[in-house]
């Protein structure tokens, strides 16, 4: 599998944001996009997961199914949880699971996996904020899908909660997955690609 | 479970929980509907005959009282974005969404009405094609209304302009959903020539407001 990228341009509020930006991830491999506050990180994000038209340029994937988009085929992880308060720890992920037609029998390892197996009956509102990030992480392993979309993934998490992302997105990368990371920090992966984003010529300051 | 269950699931089981939209709405209805006839007077034969009015105005009104969080709940949390990326097409998410909506707002309504028609001096036979229209026509007023929430999904008080956007739409299903209770009480029309054409409009409302709000949603996720 491979999702390629090139001459991707975008446009928000008739400001050029990004532009000429191309990229190529294989299957295994990761790509850390960096850049400065409104560089257009989540913007490229949120274009490969079909929620943002790019102005232009084109994006292909390659091995995945040709019946879905690349949106269908890809777990986004922005910065909203995506999470109901009213809501229990474990009702939220059985909804995301029910959602995404992927079965029950990968929640209870899943929530075992974040640390939220004892909080699974409590209401979402009371969780804490990096509760809540671990708790939408454990729908990405939850839920099967190979592309990865991280837009700051590591943002509220503890050291002991960033080891364990870590582990989790080396263990996507060996069973074929592919990751792409919006991230200020480095990720202690190996083999990162890095993609820096920049303002357009004649933009930004 | 399939997506769809799930949507539904999901969305009933927020509306019946503590802040959700369930219970304001059929309590809404019920406090509007009890000021008439302290407003009114006690006129027993006034209250018959504007008392089918009175309920489908309160219904109306009740139903479009959770609407606006309806998508902007799930804009603000960022549901939304993982429901685009969902393999189930976006039409009969809003479907079910819109039927979820339905359960807990316009059912609680079509329980409620026979008894508070009480209060407006409603005869059984009013009472009656009272409970049909609201059954026939309520979803009407979701499915409709379905179309302004996707419209007011991103803005902070979109529930103003929801009402503004929503309630001229609904002018049709009002005129025969009264004047269809209304003929069962007062005649002479027959009651089933309004009361069909009510069902015509919720038939249509089913097939356009789906559609529709989820063309908006996605214009205006962009």
């Amino acid at each position: 599998m491979r999702l390629s990228a090139s001459d991707l341009a975008c446009r928000r509020g008739g400001r050029d944001v990004f532009a000429g930006v191309g990229f190529s991830v294989a299957s295994g491999e990761a790509l850390a996009i960096s850049g400065r506050n409104g560089a257009g990180k989540s913007s490229l994000l949120r274009m490969v997961a079909g929620l943002l038209r790019a102005a232009s340029g084109r994006l292909a994937l390659e091995g995945g199914d040709p019946e879905m988009t690349i949106g269908e085929q890809a777990h986004y992880l922005g910065h909203e949880d995506a999470l109901k308060h009213s809501l229990s720890v474990g009702e939220n992920l059985r909804f995301w699971a029910g959602f995404f037609g992927a079965g029950n029998a990968e929640i209870g390892e899943a929530l075992v996996a974040a640390g939220l197996d004892t909080l699974a009956d409590l209401p979402a509102a009371y969780l804490s904020a990096g509760q809540r990030r671990r708790l939408s992480i454990a729908r990405l392993r939850a839920i099967k899908r190979p592309i990865w979309l991280l837009d700051e993934p590591t943002s509220t998490l503890d050291a002991a909660a960033q080891r364990r992302l870590t582990e989790l997105m080396r263990a996507h990368l060996a069973g074929g997955g592919l990751i792409l990371a919006a991230t200020h920090s480095a990720i202690a992966l190996e083999g990162v690609q890095e993609l820096r984003l920049d303002p357009p010529r004649g933009g930004g300051e | 479970m399939t997506p769809l269950t799930a949507i539904l699931l999901r969305d009933m089981r927020i509306a019946v929980r503590v802040g959700g939209g369930a219970l304001m709405a059929v309590l809404f209805f019920l406090v509007v509907v009890t000021l008439v006839p302290f407003a009114l007077g006690p006129d027993l034969a006034l209250l018959k005959r504007i008392g089918p009015a009175i309920l489908w105005l309160a219904a109306l009104l009740a139903s479009l009282l959770a609407l606006d969080r309806l998508f902007a709940a799930d804009h603000e949390d960022g549901s939304l974005d993982l429901i685009l990326m969902g393999r189930a097409p976006l039409e009969l998410v809003v479907a079910m969404k819109g039927v979820a909506h339905w359960l807990t707002t316009g059912l609680p309504l079509v329980i409620a009405a026979p008894l508070i028609g009480l209060m407006l001096n409603l005869d059984a036979a009013a009472e009656v094609a009272l409970v049909l229209t609201f059954l026939a026509g309520t979803p009407a007023l979701t499915f409709i209304g379905l179309v302004g929430a996707a419209i007011a999904v991103t803005l902070r008080r979109g529930g103003l302009l929801l009402a503004v956007l929503i309630l001229p739409l609904t002018v049709p299903v009002l005129i025969f959903g009264v004047a269809a209770a209304n003929a069962a009480v007062l005649g002479p029309v027959p009651f089933g020539a309004p009361f069909t054409i009510l069902c015509a409009l919720t038939l249509a409302s089913l097939v356009i407001g789906p559609f529709t709000a989820a063309a908006a949603l996605r214009q205006e996720m962009d």
